[in-house]
């Protein structure tokens, strides 16, 4: 018994120190940073609670919290319809089903700043894919990235497809697990297509459902290199996200006390949308 | 008639998540007049984009950041990550219960959190343009112990007794014992954390400045950033963005199945 206390020390032993030193001092240090003024250059300040007090007049801020709803009020219900309507699509008797369901991962496995540069080329104005599509409709050029009303839900489009693909494998999987004969009851009854997905289908996949919208919440929240590439946060500052904002403060203005209050202030930001959209998922249950 | 309707769409579907590659793949190879085209084959192929971009920025040194940085992380994360999984599974020592509740803990904080104080403590540590900054805040990962930690608690008890009657020590158990058995959640820590880390790019865009350090996602953000405008820029970007993307779409055609399922096991699971 020694011996294995001894042997169970000495494994765990590194990554206790890696906990302690990557994980516990960042939390308890971020607190520290939040009174503090400090340009990593000269030593840091106390500054009290000015941090807070300038981030709750800082209209930047404020700015990229609405710019974020945005996002996440295209992207949310967006990506759950594409989803759920491809994995319907692949759960039905199909040839080369695997093939299909590659394709639309593709971009998952892709790295996003791969993906943003190449939507900045699908996007561009005057040589993009998209607008070359939408001449030979006969339509004119859209200017999808610097007209600040389209920007940021061209933003959202985008990160729909990047991600689509691991959500359709989620709601195929709980479309999988559906068994058979809860359909087949229901359309005894008489009931038409739409009305079996309505009302067997959906409610049975709220839990899949669930994770698509945390895990896209909490994706949106982290929206950084999108904007960092393709727009900068512009138009009027209109694809300014929260993260770009926290970037730009350490990286570029080295306001380390400033950056670290908006890192808080994005976590309990983050705790209190998910507890709201579970308390909301949760009711639609109820109904 | 309704069938092949209905095959008609998927392959338009497929086609939005297919096409945009094939194009950035031609669009290449494409002298600048023939940029804005939507043409897959180039009138006039050249490799004149990708003679550029080799030229101005070190996509070689940047392949070769990406791949020591995401082969070490991945090494150690299955390596020392399995021993300490081990340890906190079927070993009993002090400390053991904390460490387990800590692990969990430490997943639900978010990473906008300690972004910042861990960039600051990188400063501090003086480590700046450094291999270290970009491998030692990810050498072990709370999710992939987790992982394992689950698996290793499935292995039967009279496995261990056997080996240790044998004589073995813990470490040759979990390697030769458990880690045969642990062939597929091993698979699954190693295909996410690997892409984790290939893929990442907020971080070294934060520690690292000298351009010989860059990985590939940084340099090729850096690279687009300061390309300019124009058919020209446009397919010397997407000619960078090709160095990134092939080696990984290569990887996928032979192993999309173990990508798509370690995905999505891990996600079900959270």
């Amino acid at each position: 018994m020694r011996a294995e206390a001894r042997s169970g020390l000495l494994l765990s032993t590194p990554y206790a120190a890696f906990l302690l030193l990557f994980a516990l001092f960042p939390i308890g240090f971020s607190i520290v940073l939040v009174t503090l003024e400090w340009d990593l250059v000269t030593a840091p300040s106390f500054a009290g609670l000015d941090n807070v007090q300038y981030l709750v007049g800082d209209t930047r801020f404020w700015q990229a919290v609405v710019n974020t709803l945005v996002f996440l009020a295209i992207h949310l219900p967006l990506q759950i319809v594409v989803a759920l309507a491809l994995a319907w699509v692949l759960n039905r008797p199909l040839f080369f089903r695997s093939f299909w369901r590659a394709a639309f991962f593709l971009p998952v496995v892709i790295s996003g700043a791969a993906v943003t540069i190449l939507w900045s080329a699908l996007y561009a104005t005057d040589v993009g894919l998209i607008n070359g599509l939408l001449a030979r409709l006969g339509l004119g050029p859209v200017p999808w990235l610097t007209d600040p009303a389209i920007a940021m839900p061209s933003i959202a489009v985008m990160a729909t497809w990047k991600n689509v693909g691991f959500y359709i494998v989620i709601y195929l999987a709980g479309l999988q697990s559906i068994p058979r004969s809860c359909h087949e009851a229901i359309e005894l009854e008489g009931a038409t297509a739409w009305e079996t997905f309505r009302h067997v289908t959906l409610p049975l996949l709220k839990p899949q459902t669930l994770l698509v919208v945390t895990l896209s919440t909490i994706g949106g929240f982290q929206l950084f290199i999108e904007p960092y590439i393709l727009t900068g946060g512009g138009p009027l500052r209109r694809t300014l996200s929260m993260v770009l904002y926290m970037y730009r403060n350490a990286f570029s203005y080295q306001k380390m006390g400033y950056a670290a209050t908006l890192g808080l202030a994005l976590a309990l930001i983050i705790a209190v949308v998910l507890v709201l959209q579970r308390r909301v998922i949760g009711r639609a249950e109820e109904a | 008639m309704k069938r092949a309707a209905f095959y008609f769409l998927l392959a338009l579907a497929a086609a939005t998540f297919l096409y945009p590659f094939l194009w950035m793949a031609a669009t290449s190879l494409k002298p600048p007049g023939e940029v804005g085209g939507l043409s897959l084959i180039p009138d006039q192929p050249t490799l004149e984009n990708y003679r550029l971009m080799w030229a101005r920025a070190p996509f070689g040194r940047a392949l070769f950041n990406s791949l020591f940085v995401a082969t070490t992380i991945t090494f150690s994360v299955l390596v020392f990550g399995s021993a300490a999984a081990y340890a906190l599974a079927r070993l009993s020592f002090p400390g053991r219960r904390a460490l387990n509740i800590l692990t969990v803990a430490v997943l639900l904080v978010p990473a906008q959190l300690t972004l910042i104080p861990m960039y600051t403590l990188i400063v501090q540590l003086g480590w700046v343009d450094s291999y270290a900054a970009l491998i030692v805040p990810f050498a072990f990962n709370a999710t992939a112990i987790l992982i394992l930690r689950q698996f290793f608690l499935q292995v039967p008890r009279s496995l261990m007794d056997a080996a240790r009657l044998d004589g073995m020590g813990e470490l040759r158990i979990l390697y030769t014992v458990f880690w045969p058995l642990a062939k597929a959640p091993l698979a699954t820590v190693g295909i996410l954390t690997f892409m984790g880390a290939w893929n990442e790019v907020l971080w070294p865009l934060l520690v690292v400045r000298d351009e010989q350090l860059m990985t590939l996602p940084q340099l090729l953000t850096v690279f687009s950033l300061g390309g300019g405008a124009g058919p020209r820029a446009l397919a010397t970007k997407l000619a960078a963005t090709m160095v990134m993307v092939v080696p990984v779409v290569a990887a996928y055609a032979f192993l999309q199945r173990y990508f798509i399922e370690s995905m999505a096991s891990t996600g079900t699971k959270g």
